[in-house]
């Protein structure tokens, strides 16, 4: 298939827009001197990969990214920085290493071996007809089929309320 | 649409979020670039699960479960990097070598 069909329909097209924005959101969360610019970037990163979902007919996961995500660990990451004080622009601080190009140099190369290696195992499949409103499958299968690991995900969220909690308290003894 | 544009834009961003975590000196900006990654590992779990044609949906749950995770990490990492903020005043992690020989 040339890039001319490829690009001939129209939820590919849709896809490269998708796919450019949140690249270029992800290299400015990255690289921008401001961490508070940097989450906001995230959050249009993540909203873009909540638009991929529904492109993709997985509404749930969509809706679960925007809640989830956006509506609460970008909140907390917040929180973060305003606790912490952050670097923002105006600080003199270094936000990044000096050595920059052995860390680009490994990122080129994980991105080398993890894209041959999935598209030369999956590229086979030719993707058919998505299929639309899975919500009900999904619900029907996380609990039913996968009502044990979703039980431990529960217990695992509980684990990681009480242990940030207990991290994050002033020592009453001192 | 084919499978192989989201493994490849799955793997650019999976390389962005790589490329922060070994450039970032701020604990806070190494979890966003965490983020990063964890968004980039959901795109492929759901390219897998929507265009394999898998009857049990396996991709859908499985970003779900990542998800959750990843709050759970977030939570977990913040707290652990606030302590260290009160301990020492500074989260960067190049200045972190109390346990360095």
């Amino acid at each position: 298939m040339s890039f001319g069909d490829w690009i001939g329909q129209s939820e590919n097209l849709v896809f490269l827009a998708i796919g450019i924005v949140m690249l270029v959101a992800g290299w400015w969360v990255v690289t921008t001197r401001n961490l508070v610019h940097a989450v906001l970037m995230l959050v249009v990163a993540l909203a873009g990969s909540a638009a991929l979902f529904l492109l993709l007919g997985a509404e749930f996961v969509a809706w679960t990214v925007v809640l989830v995500y956006i509506g609460a660990v970008v909140v907390l990451f917040l929180f973060g920085l305003m606790i912490t004080r952050a670097p923002l622009r105006r600080d003199p601080v270094r936000l990044d290493h000096q050595r920059r190009w052995p860390a680009m140099a490994v990122a080129g190369a994980v991105f080398a071996t993890l894209a041959y290696s999935t598209t030369t195992f999956f590229g086979w499949a030719e993707g058919g007809t998505v299929e639309r409103n899975l919500t009900g499958d999904v619900g029907d299968l996380l609990f039913k089929r996968f009502v044990i690991p979703f039980e431990a995900v529960s217990f695992v969220l509980l684990a990681a309320l009480i242990g940030g909690i207990v991290l994050a308290r002033k020592d009453p003894k001192e | 649409m084919t499978i192989n544009q989201f493994l490849i834009l799955g793997a650019l961003l999976f390389s962005l979020g790589v490329y922060g975590v070994l450039v970032r000196r701020n604990a806070v900006a190494v979890l966003l670039a965490i983020e990063l990654m964890l968004a980039a590992v959901n795109i492929n779990l759901v390219a897998f699960g929507s265009l394999l044609q898998d009857p049990l949906r396996t991709g859908h749950i499985f970003a779900l479960f990542v998800i959750t995770v990843a709050a759970a990490e977030v939570g977990i990492g913040l707290a652990i990097v606030i302590l260290i903020f009160r301990n020492r005043s500074s989260v960067n992690v190049d200045e972190l070598d109390l346990m360095k020989w």
